[in-house]
């Protein structure tokens, strides 16, 4: 059964003349439990997709489906149980002043939850971050810890599904190990559903089964990651991503 | 031949804390050669880059034996013929185009400044030059850029202006600082296949400092890995992949590979001992 389903999905920004078409007609299944990747470079509109499913891009139409649930234009507070989102920048979507204790316990707070003591520990053991995490400020973080938080941020809801935009593009190759590692430990953990976003070919067939190819807002292109490895693409935008991105 | 030659560099911050040394006892020669520097941020490999051109402000400290282009030490020299060496002589590229370029001056009156600065000419000649300097980077249009504001042009036009107005006045040595990590995959291997032209054909050394082990195996000649401000290890950026320190196979075994499926990526064990140790000579 799909947990995520995206269906002629066309999403803008603007309108009249400033109109800008980022998403056109994507089409993609996500399975339960399956890891399914977006790649493309920037401005493809892979990110825009994301948007669109947590609600940050107002303006779409076509359908989109999550669990068995057609979405409307307003977000429900039960979805955002459902789905949650982590972002490329860890520097940028964690507040300054906000301690990881405040960050944690507020996000549980809104929902609904009792025992948010017990909770902000469990979060942290999780990610692997420990206590003495608990009441630093972003700045005395790293950005590996701090995208730690951000991780354990949208687990706080206990989310199905996890929508990841370069969760790693900010970090070091070793740093970046590291969290790959993490989301495949909880994935395996929590049953979770990821979609990611990244323009690193590598890391999409470390961490995916399937992936879509965007190209000018339009999915060129869905394989599974086994054709990705053999170099198998069909579409020729594709054939050449893989022979740019080096070291593939 | 050798262009520069750094001995025993050190850059130093002076912090509550005590002096925090982000550079520790470089030392390495620069040829006609694509010369790589890759770390993890914070390695001090932006600094090294920085040091040379003494662009390091106070509190910054640079300390070395020499800085040596041609028969001058850099470090003797005084603000003032610095500034001849900056540009005329060491050209440097920044990651992030946007950064770099005056926002409220076109690309054209930018190119024909820098050009001026280097060449005592008239306007229309530098037009002439800079026009020139637009189509060596592979710009189509160059008469339409020149007419152009810096934030009319997307991050790979803006990269190849800037490797444009730096070739300008023809610098034997060019410091490029991640100059394509903000592109996406397929424009850096544009940008990277221009730079490396213009390099080749002007018989120019290149300092390329990058975080990523890939692309400079890919581009440079000679590879110095950086840790924690020293010089872990040297070699040849074809062998990069053979390499021997610890830190390095560590940084090349975090990276996940098409080719080779795995469970679980290998996490780096960091060794107290790797940002003791004295630094590696990069020295050809």
């Amino acid at each position: 059964m799909s947990m995520l389903s995206v269906e002629n999905l066309n999403v803008w920004f603007g309108s009249g003349r400033s109109r800008v078409d980022a998403v056109q007609g994507a089409t993609f299944d996500v399975a339960k439990g399956e890891s399914f990747g977006l790649v493309g470079e920037s401005g493809s509109g892979k990110s825009t997709i994301l948007k669109a499913i947590t609600g940050l891009a107002p303006q779409w139409d076509g359908s989109i489906t999550v669990d068995g649930r057609p979405l409307t234009q307003k977000r429900v507070k039960s979805f955002y149980k459902l789905v949650q989102m982590v972002f490329q920048d860890p520097y940028a979507s964690l507040h300054p002043r906000h301690s990881v204790d405040g960050v944690l316990g507020e996000t549980l707070h809104l929902h609904g939850f009792r025992d948010i003591d017990t909770r902000v520990t469990k979060l942290l053991d999780d990610v692997g971050l420990g206590q003495k995490f608990r009441f630093r400020y972003p700045h005395q973080l790293s950005g590996g810890q701090r995208q730690r938080v951000a991780i354990a941020r949208a687990l706080a809801a206990e989310p199905r599904i996890l929508l990841l935009d370069e969760p790693t593009s900010a970090l070091d190759v070793s740093v970046q190990a590291e969290i790959l590692n993490l989301l495949t430990d909880l994935r395996a953990e929590h049953g979770l559903t990821y979609v990611m976003v990244s323009h690193d070919l590598a890391v999409v067939g470390h961490m995916c089964e399937r992936l879509a190819v965007m190209k000018d807002s339009r999915i060129v292109e869905v394989m599974d990651v086994a054709a990705l490895r053999a170099q198998k693409a069909e579409h020729p935008y594709s054939q050449e991503l893989l022979r740019n991105s080096i070291g593939a | 031949m050798t262009l520069l030659d750094v001995e025993n560099l050190w850059v130093k911050f002076p912090t509550r804390q005590g002096v925090f040394d982000a550079v520790r006892g470089v030392s390495f020669t620069l040829g006609r050669e694509r010369l790589g520097i890759v770390g993890e941020s914070g390695s001090g490999k932006s600094m090294t880059g920085r040091a040379i051109l003494r662009l390091i402000r106070p509190p910054g400290i640079v300390e070395a034996d020499h800085i040596r282009l041609g028969d001058r030490n850099l470090l003797d020299l005084s603000e003032r013929d610095m500034r001849a060496v900056r540009g005329q002589q060491i050209s440097m590229v920044m990651q992030d185009p946007k950064f770099s370029l005056n926002p409220v001056m076109s690309i054209g009156e930018q190119l024909i400044e820098a050009y001026r600065l280097a060449n005592k000419s008239g306007r229309k000649e530098a037009r002439q030059a800079s026009l020139e300097a637009l189509e060596s980077v592979s710009i189509r249009d160059p008469g339409r850029v020149m007419a152009a504001y810096p934030h009319e042009m997307s991050g790979g036009m803006g990269q190849r202006i800037m490797i444009a107005m730096m070739l300008i006045p023809s610098p034997q040595i060019l410091i490029a600082d991640e100059p394509t990590s903000a592109l996406d995959v397929s424009v850096q291997r544009q940008v990277l296949s221009i730079m490396d032209d213009l390099v080749t054909s002007r018989g120019m050394g290149l300092i390329f400092i990058s975080h990523d082990l890939n692309l400079v195996a890919d581009f440079c000649d000679r590879v110095l890995i950086m840790y924690a401000g020293r010089v872990v290890e040297v070699c040849r950026a074809d062998r990069l992949h053979e390499a021997q320190h610890p830190y390095t196979r560590g940084l090349l075994n975090s990276l996940p590979r098409l080719n080779e499926p795995r469970e679980k990526l290998e996490v780096l064990r960091r060794d107290p001992a790797w940002s003791t140790a004295p630094s590696v000579s990069g020295r050809a």
